[in-house]
């Protein structure tokens, strides 16, 4: 649905050079969320701006629905007619809302329809149904300063789908929210994403966001994404940052002469009774430092993280024992092995 | 006595008030023309922001009276005269379109970058930016900025006044100054007083009004005006 190749953004300012995105390929399947995650200056707000051309990339191309929007965009600065209908198409929500103060709740949804040039009749009754949709019907009467911020945001969103569009791109729209507020917030779009089969883009900066509606994610450093993928497909990768930081456990090794182990369970494996059968069999205690249960992206997931006497060196037997048991076994301290290349 | 004053009164407010009405019309497209060309701005074009702002920098810093002898020739190829109101019009208005479009590209600036960026992921143009966004949403200021203006107006068309305008200041100077009726000067003065505080009053309650509308709280508009502009226009990261 939105596939971007070798984007690329370069910001020039007073001699000095700023690449913010360097050479990005993302591919986001129709109607899937897809999280791209990072820290501040990461570039992923650059990233959601190019895809809607906001900021013109220096290079690459974005294709949104089969539109290569990079050849609407002409040259000048300006955007022209054809671009500016292909956003028409796309959602927009923003970490500070970005609603029209002096404006109604109603008004503000009716905003795109507006420049879409729909009759009066016709916006009022698509501005109702759309607040209805997102639980405010009630309030459309109302000024954004008289709502609280997931109100705001849900007015955001709402105002996003005006122009029936198949994708909405998410700027940290749960950035300025409390964590209740951002759980409302995220389970709206998850239903969204469900009922009108909206692809959605969203970029953050929490876990808990990716955690909580993903199908697919990104981990984005210095202008690049380093992972990418299904989150199930990230968490049956070795040594991947994002499964680990999906999924932390924690726990030190208690001496020099111990090897700490993270074991993944899904699916199949984790009815197995594995940890008391690697005992017995290899006759060797083992200790567990943490482990945790969690649902990510819709699926059950167990991690622990285990330790065994002895160097790595000693313990290759157990762990190809696990190995063999389905597990995913990553051998703190030990270099994974085609971790990166599994991960793309 | 009372005749002259009621006349004079008339007069002012028949000067300031055509060339607050052209003001406002030559300074809103000026004022916002000076946002869009700068800078990060959706029309960017440095030379032309450059050039329109060494213009309104001029035009601005020229002394009232300076620019009213300047324009003598031109106000009389326009009005026919260089005596009277309507001649007075002409100078007024040139000298208050950069006042009011620096006060307006004030206001305009302060209208957060994120609206116009959410209008533009619409799929709106740099047109519907202006009047859906940065026009009804600095309205509260456009309004002070508008009673400033005219409060500038009639304290420069009192100095009109000394060269032939007519109005309140063309009483003071003839009868106050030159023949020393102390009382009318006073009474001129008091009008004077009375006149700028009701229109004042009026702006504010208007701009108030609306931001109320908006719900939101905070300083009165007018103060925020004279607060230098913070609004960056950088690029993000």
């Amino acid at each position: 649905m939105i596939t971007t190749t070798g984007l690329t953004k370069v910001y020039r300012s007073r001699g000095r050079e700023v690449t913010a995105l360097d050479g990005v390929d993302l591919h986001v399947r129709e109607g899937e969320v897809y999280g791209v995650i990072g820290q501040s200056g990461a570039g992923k707000s650059s990233l959601i701006r190019c895809v809607n051309l906001l900021e013109r990339p220096t290079a690459g191309t974005v294709t949104v629905d089969g539109r290569d929007l990079t050849a609407l965009a002409g040259r000048g600065s300006r955007a022209g007619k054809e671009l500016r209908q292909a956003r028409s198409r796309i959602g927009m929500v923003f970490q500070h809302f970005n609603l029209l103060s002096t404006r109604t709740v109603q008004d503000n949804v009716e905003l795109p329809l507006e420049i879409l040039g729909t009759s009066g009749k016709e916006r009022s009754r698509k501005a109702l149904e759309l607040l209805d949709l997102v639980g405010l019907a009630d309030k459309a009467k109302a000024y954004p300063a008289q709502l609280s911020g997931g109100q705001k945001q849900r007015v955001g969103i709402a105002r996003a789908l005006a122009g029936d569009p198949k994708v909405l791109l998410s700027d940290e729209a749960t950035s300025a929210l409390d964590p209740e507020t951002t759980r409302s917030i995220l389970q709206l779009l998850r239903d969204l994403n469900r009922q009108l089969g909206l692809t959605v883009l969203l970029i953050t900066h929490e876990m808990d966001v990716v955690k909580t509606i993903c199908d697919s994610a990104a981990l984005m450093e210095q202008g690049r994404i380093v992972e990418s993928g299904t989150v199930s497909e990230l968490l049956a990768t070795p040594g991947s940052e994002l499964a680990a930081a999906l999924f932390p456990v924690g726990g030190e090794a208690s001496g020099d002469d111990r090897t700490v182990l993270d074991v993944t369970f899904h699916g199949e494996a984790a009815t197995q009774p594995v940890i008391s059968q690697l005992s017995r069999t290899y006759n060797i205690d083992i200790s567990i430092l943490g482990a945790a249960i969690d649902t990510v992206g819709g699926l059950q997931i167990g991690r622990m993280r285990i330790e065994l006497p002895g160097r790595y060196e000693d313990n290759v037997v157990p762990i190809g024992f696990l190995r063999e048991q389905g597990l995913q076994i990553d051998v703190l301290g030990q270099e994974p092995v085609l971790a990166k290349e599994g991960a793309k | 006595m009372q005749p002259l004053l009621s006349q004079a009164c008339w007069d002012t407010l028949y000067m300031v008030g055509w060339s607050t009405v052209i003001a406002v019309v030559g300074g809103l497209p000026l004022g916002i023309l000076l946002v869009l060309t700068d800078r990060g701005g959706l029309l960017q074009n440095v030379l032309a922001n450059k050039v329109i702002g060494q213009i309104v920098n001029v035009a601005r810093s020229m002394p009232f009276i300076i620019l009213m002898v300047a324009l003598m020739n031109f106000t009389r190829w326009i009005t026919g005269t260089t005596i009277g109101r309507e001649a007075a019009i002409v100078p007024l208005a040139i000298g208050a379109i950069p006042f009011f479009a620096r006060l307006v590209e004030t206001a305009v600036r302060e209208v957060d970058g994120g609206l116009v960026e959410a209008v533009q992921s619409m799929g709106g143009n740099t047109w519907t930016v202006v009047r859906k966004v940065l026009v009804p949403e600095s309205l509260p200021s456009l309004i002070a900025s508008t009673t400033t203006t005219i409060v500038a107006l009639i304290g420069y068309s009192a100095m009109a006044g000394t060269v032939g305008a007519g109005g309140l200041g063309d009483i003071a100077i003839r009868y106050g100054y030159q023949r020393f009726e102390t009382e009318l000067m006073w009474i001129t003065v008091a009008i004077l007083a009375v006149v700028i505080s009701v229109i004042q009053f009026a702006g504010d309650y208007a701009a108030r009004s609306l931001h109320r509308r908006g719900g939101r709280s905070g300083p009165a508009p007018r103060l925020r005006l004279l607060k230098a502009s913070t609004a960056t226009t950088g690029e993000t990261v």
